[in-house]
């Protein structure tokens, strides 16, 4: 079996202007979405509690959303999840009360409407953790950034390692639009969703790169263009490109349908994320780093002669 | 050429034969336990305790399934959870409060696995149940009764070095200011404190006779890193009362504590008597031999109270005058620490009013006897009760005498856990039912047995021989991965679950590269055996590049990541470094024996190798 049965190298390059422009709507498009209905934040961001029941029979929402209203905390949120008998109810932070002592209560509530209701899970966040967890999400994905274009400016080029941080933020920015578009919620496992997508996609970066320079010292790509020995780099690792992609995807797809709910947000960062991965690596990262200039120069080491010794 | 030196080969059979033995844990499955261990380093755990709770078990005619001491608990199993729970009533009953009865569950690894410190995988409260509390420890509270406490000291050295003083005012969150009368007493004050009070800084205000005295950064220092850690204490005390088996209780961050009881369900407990605030009391003991006599007999005095005493003689009863003379909040510190003689003792120190109520106390009462009191969850116990042997001024307290050095640590340890430092604030607070721990791990295997499943019959209908070698090395990868975080018994969560499935998707990446590579060459038309060699040659430099850059990433997630994150870092980090070792020597490693020594190869398995016509 072979899939990619490829003749002639595929002119990517010259697709360079459709890419960008492709990239660069949806890339706007994301951020409007992200400006604009801004992330569903989870518990762990805004502080609050979640709690998680489940009854012996499909619960009945509206009463439960009755009773906890009772204890006038403000914005309740009382929705099912999954199936009709498991609820979720998120509660907000409210200055004074011991919100330690909130789920308790809570229980008391639901007990006295159905002694069967059971308690799953139950997650408090002060609000000053909070504030914590965004700087420090915000400072990882920073030092991710750094810590590769130093990585990639050592081992290749810096023109190579820019462009593929900046293929990466656009996936990044991608998988956060979709957040925002569609509202799922955005927690701290699907932040280490994203993180992992950086370091993931950058992979498929080094790959072509790796390729491009291995095709520059080549003899017999000397007389052919920049934009031609990247075509063949991008050309002749594409089956692999896939065939990996859709190993990751295929694992993390089987997350996504066997994982449950407590890792559908991870599974779906990354899903958006391989696939935007691809994409961005072989369509942005490589016309970025043409248009940044990058030459056969900047990837030979000119070898200086050697002075001779003086006797 | 494509021959592996013995060294190489030898490695991978060492690598193999450890990943087997520490993966193995985890496929025995847990028995459920009764775990005994004590409170007090007096209190020992040993064979003679062993004697007693099997012979307590066998009156009720329960057989455990097996007993060991470990370290300093007594383990004892059982065949089954209603076993378990009675047993643990019945040891509860035969031993009484001096000891910690947990409900466990232990490894059903055989014992030569158990010695080779081979144990199953730590899971996470996500995946076992339980509860995880973050408190935060609030310093200006701390920091507010130090000052309080250095004030009263001033107080009390001016007022024994007989100079004359104004007010003590606090100036600033660490500044006190003490106004004197004229340039004399300011010297006197200046010279008299910078002996006694050695940490804190002073200045002096020669025009307004002021003495500023301010505390050293070190000392703020100190004073919050020992807030946390008594409040550790503290709770470490009260965790033990709720029996859980493997409690965490961490310092996170300066000023945090996190606190992971697995299996506790009732959080409302959990969480009354992590606040609680215990207390300690002095008060006089009764020691007429008629009063004790009639106490004993059932008939106590009014005013008085018959108490447990606990010491290593074994429980003793005390009558005590119900008149608390001084309560835990005078006293600073207790350290365990040696008398004159060289016995052991522990040092008590009190603040200034404490002090003062101490010395008329002691003066009043010489040859009687005083007991140091806790009161918790309104039970009360005598710590310790010693005799008065002389006045004692000045805060300092010495108690020696009938201690070994275990039972002062003990005794100072209590009398320090009376109070907490400073208040604590639970600011996170995440509860998993043990049902939903069970879907969690059995939803997150299912999801990396179908994920792994799929490229397995992906990778060998495409690469053939080649796709059966990489599967190999994938699962050689897994296992490796799973032994590795059995021995470091780093904390698997779900997210950890995820990693390792995200892994083995990651890692099949640098197979692929391989294998299209050595295609590559073959279409290009290189002989098979330099074909394999080119392929993994070449391909060895992009799997470093790109491994690398993804261990960047982990790496800053194992920094800047907190709980599911982190979980996920570890996990993932580590799956990196097994699948470069995997991906590149084992699945050499077994290419080489298979093809390796032939000498003349004209084909491998490798799956079709499509060539373009034009060439």
């Amino acid at each position: 079996m072979e899939f990619f049965r490829i003749k002639r190298d595929i002119p990517f390059m010259s697709y360079g202007k459709l890419t960008t422009a492709i990239s660069l709507v949806t890339f706007i498009l994301a951020v409007f979405f992200l400006f604009s209905k801004g992330l569903n934040l989870s518990v762990e961001f805004t502080g609050g509690t979640v709690m998680e029941v489940q009854y012996r029979q499909p619960a009945n929402i509206a009463d439960i959303r009755h009773r906890v209203e009772t204890l006038k905390v403000g914005e309740v949120q009382v929705q099912s999840l999954g199936t009709s008998r498991d609820v979720l109810i998120r509660l907000p932070n409210k200055e004074g009360t011991s919100s330690a002592k909130l789920s308790e209560q809570v229980m008391s509530l639901l007990k006295a409407g159905d002694a069967g209701v059971q308690l799953r899970k139950v997650e408090f966040v002060g609000p000053s953790v909070g504030e914590e967890l965004v700087s420090s999400g915000l400072t990882a994905i920073l030092l991710v950034c750094i810590g590769i274009v130093i990585y990639l400016a050592l081992r290749f080029e810096w023109r190579l390692a820019v462009s593929a941080i900046i293929a990466n933020m656009h996936d990044v920015v991608i998988i956060i639009g979709c957040f925002a578009l569609f509202q799922w919620e955005f927690s701290l496992t699907v932040l280490a969703g994203v993180l992992a997508v950086l370091g993931y996609s950058v992979n498929e970066s080094v790959v072509v790169f790796d390729r491009i320079r291995e095709n520059f010292r080549k003899p017999g790509m000397r007389g052919r263009s920049t934009a031609e020995v990247i075509d063949n780099a991008i050309t002749s690792t594409i089956s692999r490109t896939m065939i990996t992609h859709g190993s990751t995807e295929t694992v993390v797809l089987a997350m996504l349908l066997f994982g449950g709910p407590a890792l559908h947000g991870f599974a779906m960062a990354l899903t958006i994320g391989i696939v935007f991965g691809i994409y961005s690596s072989v369509l942005v990262a490589s016309p970025l780093a043409l248009a940044l200039g990058v030459k056969r120069e900047h990837m030979i080491k000119i070898v200086k002669p050697k002075e001779e010794a003086v006797v | 050429m494509n021959r592996f030196p013995i060294w190489k080969y030898l490695v991978i059979a060492v690598v193999l034969i450890v990943s087997t033995i520490y993966t193995l844990p985890n496929f025995f499955g847990e028995t459920p336990a009764v775990q005994i261990s004590s409170t007090r380093q007096s209190v020992a755990v040993d064979t003679a305790l062993m004697s007693r709770v099997e012979s307590a078990l066998q009156q009720h005619g329960i057989k455990p399934a097996g007993l060991f001491l470990d370290g300093n608990s007594l383990k004892v199993r059982f065949n089954d959870p209603d076993t378990q729970i009675k047993a643990r009533d019945i040891i509860q009953q035969a031993l009484g409060d001096t000891y910690i009865i947990a409900l466990n569950l232990l490894a059903a690894s055989p014992e030569w696995l158990s010695r080779l410190h081979a144990n199953p995988m730590f899971l996470g409260l996500d995946l076992r149940g339980g509860v995880h509390f973050l408190l935060e420890v609030d310093m200006q509270a701390a920091v507010d009764k130090t000052m309080e406490r250095y004030a009263g000291d001033i107080r009390r050295e001016l007022k024994a070095g007989k100079v004359r003083y104004g007010a003590i005012k606090r100036t600033g969150n660490t500044a006190l200011e003490v106004q004197l009368r004229d340039q004399e007493t300011l010297n006197a004050a200046a010279d008299k404190l910078a002996r006694n009070l050695p940490s804190l800084t002073f200045s002096t205000d020669e025009q307004l006779f002021r003495l500023s005295l301010t505390l050293k950064p070190e000392e703020i220092t100190r004073i919050q890193s020992d807030a946390v850690s008594q409040n550790i204490t503290t709770l470490h005390n009260r965790v033990n009362e709720l029996g859980v088996a493997e409690p965490v209780i961490q310092q996170a961050g300066p000023s945090r504590i996190v606190v992971q009881l697995p299996g506790v369900q009732d959080t409302a407990k959990a969480k009354d008597i992590l606040g609680r605030t215990a207390t300690l009391q002095v008060r006089m003991v009764e020691d007429d031999p008629s009063r004790v006599a009639e106490a004993m007999a059932g008939n106590v005095p009014t005013g008085y109270e018959l108490l447990d005493e606990a010491s290593s003689q074994g429980i003793q009863k005390i009558l005590l005058k119900k008149d608390v003379e001084l309560t835990g909040d005078n006293i600073n510190s207790a350290q365990p620490g040696f008398d004159q003689n060289g016995g052991a003792s522990v040092d008590i120190g009190l603040d200034s009013t404490g002090a003062e109520i101490f010395r008329s106390l002691t003066a009043e009462n010489i040859g009687k006897r005083m007991a140091m009191v806790l009161v918790e969850k309104n039970k009360s116990e005598v710590v310790t009760a010693p005799v008065i042997r002389s006045e004692i001024g000045g805060g300092r307290v010495q108690i020696s005498g009938s201690m070994n050095p275990a039972e002062a640590n003990d005794v100072a340890l209590l009398l320090r856990a009376g109070s907490l430092a400073a208040p604590m604030n639970i600011i996170e607070e995440r509860t998993i039912g043990p049902s939903l721990g069970k879907e969690n791990i059995e939803k997150g295997f299912s999801a990396t047995l179908w994920g792994f499943a799929a490229i397995a019959v992906f990778m060998v209908l495409y690469y053939r021989v080649f796709g059966l070698i990489s599967v190999a090395s994938l699962g050689v990868n897994l296992f490796m991965l799973i032994a590795l975080l059995s021995m470091l018994q780093a904390t698997l969560t779900l997210p950890g679950i995820a990693a390792i499935a995200l892994t083995l998707g990651m890692a099949i990446d640098a197979n692929v590269l391989i294998n299209e590579r050595i295609r590559e060459e073959l279409r290009n038309g290189v002989p098979p055996q330099s074909a394999i060699q080119a392929g993994y040659g070449h391909a060895w430099a992009t799997i470093l590049d790109s491994n690398v850059t993804t261990l960047i990433a982990g790496i800053a997630l194992l920094i800047f990541g907190s709980g599911p994150v982190r979980g996920f870092a570890v996990v993932h980090c580590l799956g990196i470094l097994t699948s470069m070792f995997s991906a590149v020597l084992v699945s050499r490693g077994i290419v080489n024996l298979w093809y390796g020594r032939r000498r003349r190869l004209t084909a491998v398995s490798i799956g079709q190798v499509w060539k373009p016509e034009t060439k």
